[in-house]
């Protein structure tokens, strides 16, 4: 089963996210900011199959937590999504250009989501 | 976008089965669309817009209006209320995957020697099709060549939305990926606007598809997707063989997922490309 980690500091949009990328068959699991994020990655037998972030969280936010996941070999193909309330196009550019795949602005809906997964291949 | 579940139905008297065929028929006469048994709800609720802006009381009512002397201006607003018209930019991505990879380039390659290429998004909606096309194209840094992708439709207020080129937050955020958001998009408050390149590219015009189509520029590629599943089979084959009139040997048709050329009109050949199929004219 293919894994995805889903990074936001609400536990509310884990919850909906967590629950679309099930429907798609990801066994997913959740984490409040990038440090928590990174060590639970670090601490799997594998890597994930696709992680969504968001930008603003405590500790360590997504940009951080984009650059130090990309800084890492094995982690340099994992399809990686921002899923944020940031809409300005020069943070998207500074997320795209740290390593992050796709981009999605919040509010978002379920559709959003899916159509984003077909934007990057994981479905069809 | 229309969200038709939110909308509260029509009030008092429900829509009599005497003005159900009248609509029926109504709409099948103005668009070729045909609407089955059964679906009083989504009648009511489109209209229920146009029932209040009239201060009439039921869509009785406003059925007793058309079939009198319906002004042209209602006319076209039953017909546009009445036509769905979803899209998103790159939708099904299978083939803009297609395009992307082998057949735009062998089209660019075949056209080397004239540099023009021409494009029709029919039924092109509020034009995030066309504009696909158009950023795929532009992607391609075609310097000195002439392309022109032409978006038609029936509903004038889609078109009208379509050549601003101004899309909201939830529009962009589907299916168009963020490298071209980036690139080609401005933000305007809330809005996101297309940058002049890639409209300019992009020219509308409205067109009934059941209207003789001779004299259409002949196109390399005809996008016509997501509308034939709302005819019957004899309009099916009608547009089918005007598009055909509107290509040259060699040039594609793309249908939406849900639609085929089979037992339609066999002139067509099914080519796939990857995981889409593209019906090319011999
Ligand atoms: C669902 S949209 C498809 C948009 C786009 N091609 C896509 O696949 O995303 C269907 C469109 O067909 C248009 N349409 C319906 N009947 C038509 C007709 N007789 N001639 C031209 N366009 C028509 C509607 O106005 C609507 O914008």
């Amino acid at each position: 089963m293919a894994k995805a980690m889903v990074i936001d500091d609400s536990r509310a949009i884990r919850m909906i996210l967590g629950r679309t990328l099930s429907q798609h068959g990801y066994e997913v699991s959740t984490a409040g900011n990038g440090r928590e994020a990174l060590e639970l990655l670090n601490a799997a037998p594998s890597s994930p199959n696709l992680v969504l972030v968001d930008w603003n969280m405590p500790e360590m936010n997504g940009l951080e937590f984009v650059k130090a996941f990309r800084a890492d070999p094995k982690y340099s193909d994992v399809p990686l999504m921002m899923v944020t309330t940031e809409t300005e196009i020069d943070q998207m550019v500074r997320a795209l250009e740290a390593g992050a795949n796709e981009y999605v602005m919040k509010p978002f809906t379920d559709e959003i989501i899916a159509d984003k997964l077909r934007v990057l291949g994981l479905i069809q | 976008m229309q969200t038709l579940s939110k909308m509260p139905p029509a009030s008092s008297a429900g829509l009599s089965p005497d003005n159900y065929t009248f609509l029926q028929q109504y709409l099948y006469r103005e668009s070729g669309i045909v609407i089955d048994c059964g679906k009083s709800y989504l009648l009511e609720s489109r209209l229920l817009p146009i029932i209040k802006a009239e201060n009439l009381s039921t869509i009785n009512d406003l059925c007793r209006l058309l079939r009198a002397t319906a002004p042209p201006a209602l006319k076209t607003k039953v017909i546009e209320s009445l036509t769905t018209n979803e899209t998103l930019f790159f939708r099904d991505s299978n083939v803009f995957d297609a395009l992307e990879k082998s057949v735009l380039p062998q089209l660019i390659e075949a056209k080397n020697d004239i540099k023009r290429i021409n494009i029709w998004s029919a039924a092109a909606s509020t034009g995030q099709e066309a504009y696909s096309l158009a950023i795929l194209l532009a992607e391609r840094g075609l310097t000195g060549w002439s392309i022109q992708v032409l978006g038609t439709d029936l509903n004038q207020q889609v078109l009208d939305r379509a050549a601003q080129g101004r899309y909201l937050q939830i529009e962009v955020n589907r299916g168009l990926p963020a490298k071209y958001l980036v690139k080609h998009f401005t933000r305007v408050g809330l809005d996101w606007q297309l940058s002049p390149t890639i409209r300019s590219m992009v020219k509308f015009r409205q067109l009934d598809l059941r209207a003789s189509m001779r004299g259409m520029a002949p196109f390399d590629l005809v996008f016509c997707r997501n509308v034939l599943i709302y005819f019957d089979v004899d309009t099916k084959k009608k547009i089918l063989a005007e598009i055909r009139s509107t290509m040259r040997s060699g040039s594609l048709l793309v249908l939406g997922a849900a639609e085929t050329t089979l037992n339609l009109d066999d002139n067509y050949v099914r080519v796939p490309h990857g995981a889409a199929a593209f019906y090319r004219l011999p």
